[in-house]
């Protein structure tokens, strides 16, 4: 993080932008240097929400973990439960059926519109569009709401687990989920209505924070900023993972890289998002929520009542937990902020040896720097707001 | 160890051509293969030298069979907690990702104890830029030509690198 070069005798100011401010998203804090109004260096200062989450990982045993991966990009909980566990089953081995698969897809959708609107609210409000941020958070609590009594929780449900799902989906999950999507498209319209077409929307977001694809690669981020520079990498569709090889969906992309594009993207990966959601509800089949595989398998309550070997199992998983043969794995799938994958490192134990996440905000926060050097104060906010990280996972 | 003849694994599509193709790049670039070939399983990893590997995610990032554009991610892996006393006691992994061949491929380089330092790749990738950082900081692994060695989320007067293995979870023997 080198400063670009300050000619002597040019005076310069340093501010600091954060840790506490509303428009950081979080507790992020950037030392901006200025000249008159022209940001000449930033530089991010990240960790004041670090508590060790890879740490604690280590000594958790496998199905305890999943809690932790739930509070790093809180916004998005299910995408994260779904790339640790999907890491531990491949380091297991694990099959999981049809009906959690399919499950886990409408979940993280759901999740990815979540996170989104938290987005899209948040960054209009940044830029004055305060009645955008009321309907976001309108949309997104009936989202939450939809999944809450299938999976106890809202914001950290850990609801998805190594071999499937934690319970099966309560029968009123359905027609909640259907009743929660089916006003969405003409919700996005209404968005669309007051932004897309808004002069200062526009002025405030087109030509402001470009890079290029291979800049952007080169920086290591990935997801919607990405392809809003016009590359259509999108790990749903290059290396599916949960069955989403079945769905129809589009890849979104812009061509300018800006943050008017990042906006436009995300507002189409939402729509395409709903698109799965429909059909994954249609294709959604019966049978077993979770792995019948004896190492994660858990016996039914009534069993465990009735039958000795039942009650037998029950306590060993919940008391020794299961420990995954030894080896590395790793599982990258498609977050709502770009590539969230687990490196998850077994020493034949019952919990994880090493568990590294691999954060994309992370990534999203170390650019910023390359967008913002020779723009405006105010053109900060914007960069800041479309770059889209959430520090709980920035910091873990 | 030995010069590494390339076994047969499996990785997700194209695996053994993937690594031929690695393991020639890397020998163009360096003079010699991997150490070792390993597979996490379904995606190859390579063993290289600390001192070879930024020549080799050079050649590997270069190469346009290969085109590994993309550092996915950069971390560190401490062994001391379940082989005690093992040298090279840390490895520092390095996952690489090439956009138009749809592969994945990761590296691991070994680093010993009493001098846990690798060159930087930051020359590379921008992206190694705070990932380098945080296994400094977490670790304590150095990384040698990166302009801005600091800690990442500990205080710059922090003692210690929690993600090593000694390092305990909690409590006042914090060392």
């Amino acid at each position: 993080m080198t400063g670009a070069p300050v000619e002597a005798g040019r005076e310069t100011l340093t501010l600091n932008l954060g840790p506490q401010h509303p428009s950081t998203h979080g507790v992020l804090r950037l030392v901006l240097t200025l000249e008159g109004e022209t940001v000449v260096d930033c530089m991010p200062d990240v960790g004041y929400l670090h508590t060790g989450m890879e740490k604690h990982m280590e000594h958790l045993k496998y199905y305890q973990a999943v809690t932790i991966t739930d509070r790093m990009d809180y916004l998005s909980p299910m995408t994260n439960n779904l790339a640790y566990c999907l890491a531990v089953e491949k380091l297991m081995g694990i099959e999981v059926p049809e009906r959690a698969q399919v499950a886990r897809v409408i979940l993280c959708e759901m999740s990815r519109i979540a996170s989104h609107l938290v987005w899209l609210g948040t960054s209009a409000m940044e830029l004055g569009a305060m009645s955008v941020f009321l309907y976001c958070f309108r949309e997104r609590e009936t989202l939450l709401e939809a999944w809450e009594d299938t999976t106890g929780g809202r914001i950290t449900p850990s609801y998805i687990c190594v071999g499937g799902l934690l319970a099966d989906l309560s029968p009123e999950f359905i027609p909640k989920v259907r009743r929660a999507i089916a006003p969405l498209p003409a919700r996005f319209d209404d968005y669309e209505r007051l932004l897309t077409e808004n002069p200062i929307w526009l002025k405030r977001t087109r030509g402001i924070g470009r890079l290029t694809g291979d800049e952007l690669i080169n920086w290591g981020v990935t997801g919607p900023m990405l392809r809003a520079a016009g590359v259509a990498w999108d790990l749903r569709k290059s290396q599916p993972y949960s069955l989403y090889d079945r769905f129809e969906f589009d890849i979104p992309t812009g061509q300018d890289g800006d943050v008017y594009d990042r906006y436009a993207v995300r507002v189409a990966e939402m729509r395409q998002s709903v698109r799965i959601i429909q059909q994954a509800i249609d294709a959604l089949p019966g049978g077993a929520h979770m792995s019948e595989d004896r190492r994660v398998w858990m016996p039914p309550r009534e069993r465990v009542r009735t039958d000795m070997h039942a009650m037998i199992h029950h306590f060993k998983i919940i008391e020794e937990g299961f420990s995954p043969p030894p080896g590395t794995a790793y599982q990258g799938i498609e977050g709502p902020k770009g590539e969230i994958g687990f490196l998850v490192v077994s020493d034949g134990g019952p919990r994880p040896y090493r568990c590294r996440v691999r954060p994309p905000s992370l990534m999203n926060v170390q650019v910023l720097p390359a967008m913002v050097r020779g723009r405006l104060l105010a053109d900060v906010i914007a960069i800041l707001a479309s770059a889209d990280f959430v520090l709980g996972e920035v910091d873990r | 160890m030995s010069e590494a003849t390339p076994p047969e694994v499996t990785p997700r599509s194209g695996g053994t051509t993937l690594v031929r193709a690695a393991v020639a790049a890397i020998e163009a670039a360096t003079g010699r293969g991997p150490l070792e070939i390993s597979d996490f399983r379904g995606t190859p990893c390579l063993r290289v030298d600390a001192h070879s590997v930024v020549a080799a995610c050079q050649s590997l990032r270069d190469a346009s069979a290969l085109d590994f554009a993309l550092l996915v991610d950069l971390t560190a892996v401490d062994w001391s907690g379940c082989r005690p006393g093992c040298e090279p006691r840390f490895d520092v992994i390095y996952q690489l990702m090439s956009l138009t061949r749809n592969e994945r491929l990761f590296l691991a380089v070994g680093v010993p104890s009493d001098d846990p330092t690798v060159p930087s790749v930051i020359g590379l990738w921008h992206a190694a830029g705070f990932l380098e950082r945080e296994v400094f900081d977490l670790m304590g692994i150095r990384f040698d030509g990166h302009p801005d060695l600091r800690r990442l989320v500990l205080p710059e007067d922090w003692q210690g690198h929690p993600l090593r293995k000694e390092y305990p979870l909690r409590g006042d023997d914090r060392p």
